[in-house]
């Protein structure tokens, strides 16, 4: 820290009587002794005169000098810069003239310590930071603010008046208090340069400002020396174990026997088949092999080994704490701070972005669900294959793109299409099979069990059990992002959109529509609805094969965010069902209110645990069973002659 | 009057008894282990699996072509109880390896030493090396034993009590059972399970202590287990429904509301049976999973509960041979299908590859039995008796549920 100061005021002191009439080669030249034995204490100044030269060829010089380039031709004693070329290398004289070349034999390379490179590295950055070149000056920030120094500091803040380009004026003034901050050698610049910060949450200014607050673990005998962080009682703190194993690194204690070492001691000391007066046949009790080892320590054959109760003498001898690396107490307590005022910004936005997420899972849970709504909630007819129309979809968006190469205009059709083909299925499944069971609610079920087993197969002999592309448009790609914390891809926007549009199209056809009527008066009552001049097959008809429509619509949504492979539908069955029961059977607002906690709650389960997703979907079905015990009927009931039975 | 036999009352117990006897002796004196040798060894234990999937679906038959409650989730009690014994025989296998192999080390083992090995041979798999607490009784049989029938007892009981309890029925019930099987089968699927994630239990073929014993014989012992346990609960079923209980049961089944207003505890009657049937179904697990030697939470996904319900409609529901007539029918036409051993039909330019295929067939077919054969494989019996259901034919008078049929209004 010092040094570099030094070097700053060497450049101030010696840059006007030096450098001003004078080229690199010159200077090179005068201080030649020096150069060719650098001494750490007394090189500064001939590197400072170098830098403030302003002869273009100061750099290559430096540069070639730092990686042990810059040579000495054996035959005139003469200095060159080398660069590798073949068997040899080829040489620049110090003013910038092609000077042949040579091979390695010839050559003596100047080889500067450690601490005269850093010197030398310190005048590059400088040179970097001040290059005419934008790019490369960027280019320099990036690789300070990837591995900050202590050394990049000063450069950095020479640099700063300099800069001309606004942007990189205010990323080098960030990085300038990011460097400060963790660098400079005045406390009071450091917390002010903590402070400065303020409540910014983005990842950089956290990951600044961490490495301030981090601690390690120590014992000691007396009061803890450092800064301490808190003070750790074995047992609640940190296990026994641990404690122990902290002073055993710190030298303070003698390791504890393992059993795998006292196998080893017992077996290398087996006489006469048996060891320290016990058999070996014995020896299949953790106590009896104790018991022998105790005797062979006795005997002095063994080392000491630490035993439960000098354990525990060591551990209350000791007390322990978590100190912070760093020393100053002003600087951690000031990081301490900022950060935590940062953690509770965070956490908000962190509930920003579980919200968002929640909604569009639950927006893709409710598109899953709506067809269902329909034969489900409004028929009452139960159908698992509803999850191999939501898969159909998707494969008829997968060959619409095989034909239409344009993917904005091959979802444009695959989205009718794929509504026309599940409806058709729909349909014909309805006029086959369903409409023989409609008295018979449990076999309806099997009997689209058994269809959905037979299609899901169908799917699998036809398109492979690989997982086949479904893919967004271009416009489509990418996220929305409001800061570093909250983003939301576009896919997702999309779905959720497409879910709102499906929602007020049924609103609609429900409410507004002639149809939506009919398909009300056949659910109430389906002999007053005939006597009124209903056709209540028509209707039924209909209404099913508009159900497995929107399944298949859905599917062309859910394929564009997951694979599209022959069981994706069956992934959503349970949890679609799940969504229409919870949220009340034949309302379509139910519907979308069993979507939002199902998605709410499968988020947050997630947020609580977030390496096993699998636990979450565990969690929220034993929920989900729960939940019906107090609100059998799902969230919104109906009631009245609506609710039936 | 005087009461006849139990045999006389219900004469297709002894016929079903006297055919599975006759068809183990017949089995026996095929086999590689005691008999000829015309059947081999892994043949006997595909009719030794086939037994224990014919009691879980006689299980499937009591609760739901009797009580009417179709469940999802027998196979989970079925495959949970082969959990539980398949732990038993994971640990004792693992720990006759594991002591032979520290044997050699020099020193005698300790039981400590003895437990980390087997809970690091068993549990290295998923990157764990201590033992989890529910394999605390693992050492000994009888303890897991108990937990075999326990465990998945006590999880219908406590489903049961929750579902029943707030009037869940129909296919609202059924899918609330299917949820739970999911729920059971995705956290099985977990490594910190602690039963080893996907990789589920293995080797449980390998009996403790009968390492020198052939599976020829092993699998024959296992066979004569698996028909005595059908035989027992199919003899222990049918006295079960023929009696006054039988006849609440199919009431409730028929009318709940009207079973529960002539002041029967409609819910008792259903949590006992779905008690029963899921120990019923934990002791198949039990018998199963020791000749099938391997078990992963696939097992107990949701679909395998509704092949079981497959096999029960296929046999034909409300009757206990229906029941066992399906499961040994369709669990063996599904091995023979999906071995890969029949050869493809050429249909020009495709071929019928049958294991591609076999699903479409099942699937297929099991609507047209649910369309055209509601009794199932059973109702051959009822033609070859002539017991007929009433005439019903002609259109519907009106759209309305039990509306009067043309030909019956004439009358």
């Amino acid at each position: 820290m010092r040094l570099t100061a030094c070097i700053l005021a060497a450049i101030l002191w010696f840059a006007p009587s030096l450098a001003i009439a004078q080229d690199a080669n010159a200077i090179v030249t005068e201080n030649r002794a020096q150069i060719e034995k650098p001494s750490r204490q007394t090189i500064g100044p001939v590197i400072a005169a170098l830098a403030a030269s302003g002869d273009p060829m100061a750099d290559d010089i430096l540069t070639a000098w730092e990686d042990r380039r810059l040579v000495i031709r054996k035959s005139d004693q003469a200095m060159f810069i080398a660069v590798p070329e073949g068997d040899g290398f080829a040489l620049t004289a110090l003013d910038g003239t092609a000077a042949g070349t040579a091979v390695a034999a010839d050559l003596t390379a100047l080889k500067p310590n450690a601490g005269v490179r850093g010197l030398i590295a310190t005048v590059l950055v400088q040179f970097t930071l001040s290059d005419p070149d934008p790019a490369i000056r960027a280019e320099a920030l990036a690789s300070i603010a990837r591995d900050p120094t202590a050394e990049a500091l000063e450069p950095l803040r020479a640099s700063l008046v300099s800069e001309a380009d606004p942007a990189l004026k205010a990323q080098k003034e960030r990085l300038e208090r990011f460097l400060t901050l963790r660098f400079d050698a005045d406390p009071a610049a450091r917390v002010a340069a903590i402070e400065s910060l303020g409540t910014d949450t983005s990842l950089d200014v956290r990951a600044a400002l961490n490495p301030l607050v981090a601690t390690k673990r120590i014992a000691s005998l007396g009061d803890p020396p450092g800064n301490l962080a808190r003070t750790l009682t074995p047992g609640t703190d940190l296990t026994a174990v641990e404690a122990y194993d902290i002073l055993v690194a710190a030298s303070l204690a003698p390791a504890r026997l393992t059993l795998e070492d006292q196998r080893t001691a017992l077996l290398a000391n087996i006489v006469n088949g048996s060891v320290g007066g016990v058999p070996v046949a014995d020896l299949d009790t953790q106590e009896a092999r104790n018991r022998a080892y105790t005797a062979l320590e006795v005997a002095g054959t063994v080392p000491t080994a630490a035993t439960d109760d000098e354990v525990t003498a060591a551990l209350a001898a000791h007390s322990f704490h978590e100190v912070y690396v760093e020393p100053d107490a002003t600087v951690t307590s000031a990081a301490t701070a900022t950060l935590a005022a940062i953690d509770r910004k965070v956490a908000f936005m962190q509930a920003a972005d579980l919200g968002l997420d929640a909604l569009s899972l639950a927006a893709i849970f409710f598109l899953a669900a709506i067809g269902l709504a329909i034969t489900f909630g409004v028929m009452g007819v139960i159908n698992m294959a509803h999850g191999e129309f939501i898969t159909m979809g998707a494969y008829t968006g997968f060959v619409v793109q095989l034909f239409i190469p344009d993917y904005t205009l091959s979802i444009l059709v695959a989205l009718p299409l794929a509504f026309a083909v599940t409806f058709g299925a729909g349909v014909a499944m309805e006029r086959l099979v369903i409409r023989h069971l409609y008295k018979r609610p449990l076999e309806t079920l099997l009997a689209t069990f058994g269809i959905s087993i037979a299609l899901q197969q169908i799917l699998k002999n036809v398109f492979g059990t690989q997982a086949r592309p479904l893919t967004a448009p271009g416009w489509l790609d990418g996220a929305l992002e409001f800061n570093d914390v909250v983003s939301i891809s576009y896919i997702r926007i999309a779905i959720f959109v497409l879910a709102l549009i499906f929602l007020a199209f049924f609103l609609y056809l429900m409410k507004r529509t002639r149809l939506g009527l009919e398909v009300r008066a056949v659910t109430q009552n389906p002999a007053m609805a005939a006597s009124m001049g209903i056709n209540p097959d028509r209707i039924n008809m209909l209404t099913f094969g508009l159900g497995s429509g929107i399944a298949g619509i859905a599917g062309v949504a859910i394929g564009l965010y997951a694979k599209v492979t022959s069981e994706m539908g069956a992934d959503y069955i349970v949890q679609s069902f799940m969504t229409v029961v919870v949220g009340g059977v034949g309302n379509v607002w139910g519907t979308l209110a069993g979507a939002t906690m199902i998605g709410s709650l499968q988020k947050v389960i997630e947020f609580l645990n977030p390496s096993n997703t699998l636990a979450a979907q565990t969690y929220m079905i034993l929920f989900i069973i729960l939940f019906i015990q107090f609100r059998p009927r799902g969230i919104i009931a109906l009631r009245g002659r609506a609710a039936g039975d | 009057m005087t009461r006849r036999s139990f045999f006389a009352r219900n004469p297709s117990a002894l016929i079903f008894i006297a055919c599975l006897a006759v068809f183990t002796l017949a089995v026996t004196l095929m086999s590689e282990g005691y008999g000829a040798g015309f059947i081999s060894t892994s043949f006997v234990k595909t009719l030794g699996k086939t037994l224990c999937l014919c009691l879980v679906a006689l299980a499937m038959d009591l609760i739901w072509g009797y009580a009417g409650i179709l469940s999802l989730g027998h196979m989970a009690f079925f495959a949970l109880g082969g959990y539980m014994i398949g732990m038993w025989l994971m640990y004792a296998r693992t720990e006759e390896i594991v002591v032979t192999a520290l044997a050699q080390g020099g020193l005698p083992a300790t039981p400590e030493e003895i437990q980390q090995g087997i809970a690091t041979q068993i549990f290295g798999v998923v990157g764990s090396s201590d033992l989890p607490a529910i394999w605390s009784f693992a050492h000994s049989l009888p303890l897991q034993l108990i937990l075999a029938l326990a465990v998945p007892g006590l999880l219908a009981l406590v489903f049961g009590w929750l579902a029943f309890r707030s009037r869940v029925t129909g296919v609202y019930l059924s899918i609330l059972t299917q949820a739970m099987t999911l729920a059971l089968a995705l956290y099985l699927f977990q490594n910190d399970s602690g039963l080893r994630g996907n990789n589920g239990l293995s080797g449980l073929q390998n009996l403790p202590g009968l390492g020198d014993t052939a599976q020829d014989l092993v699998s024959i012992w296992f066979f004569w287990a698996s028909a005595l346990a059908l035989g027992l609960g199919y003899l222990a079923l049918s006295w079960l429904v023929s009696g006054k209980f039988g006849s609440v049961v199919r009431a409730i089944r028929d009318d709940e509301a009207r079973v529960r207003f002539l002041g029967y505890p409609v819910e008792v009657y259903k949590l006992f049976l779905f008690t029963l049937t899921a120990l019923i179904a934990a002791l198949a697990g039990v018998l199963y999973y020791p000749q099938a030697g391997i078990i992963n939470p696939a097992e107990l996904a949701p679909i395998a509960s509704i092949y079981l319900a497959v096999w029960v409609a296929i046999g034909g529901r409300g009757r206990l041979y229906g029941a066992v007539l399906g499961a040994a029918f369709v669990s063996l036409l599904s091995s023979l299908f999906t071995s890969g051993r029949l050869p493809d039909i050429p249909l020009g330019p495709v071929s019928l590859n049958w294991v591609d295929w076999w699903l479409v067939i099942l699937g297929l077919s099991f609507v047209a039995v649910t369309l055209f054969a509601p009794k199932g494989i059973g109702g051959l019996f009822d033609r070859f008796q002539h017991i007929g259901s009433p005439d019903r034919k002609g259109a519907q008078l009106g759209p309305d549920d039990g509306s009067l049929q043309e030909q019956e209004a004439q009358k």
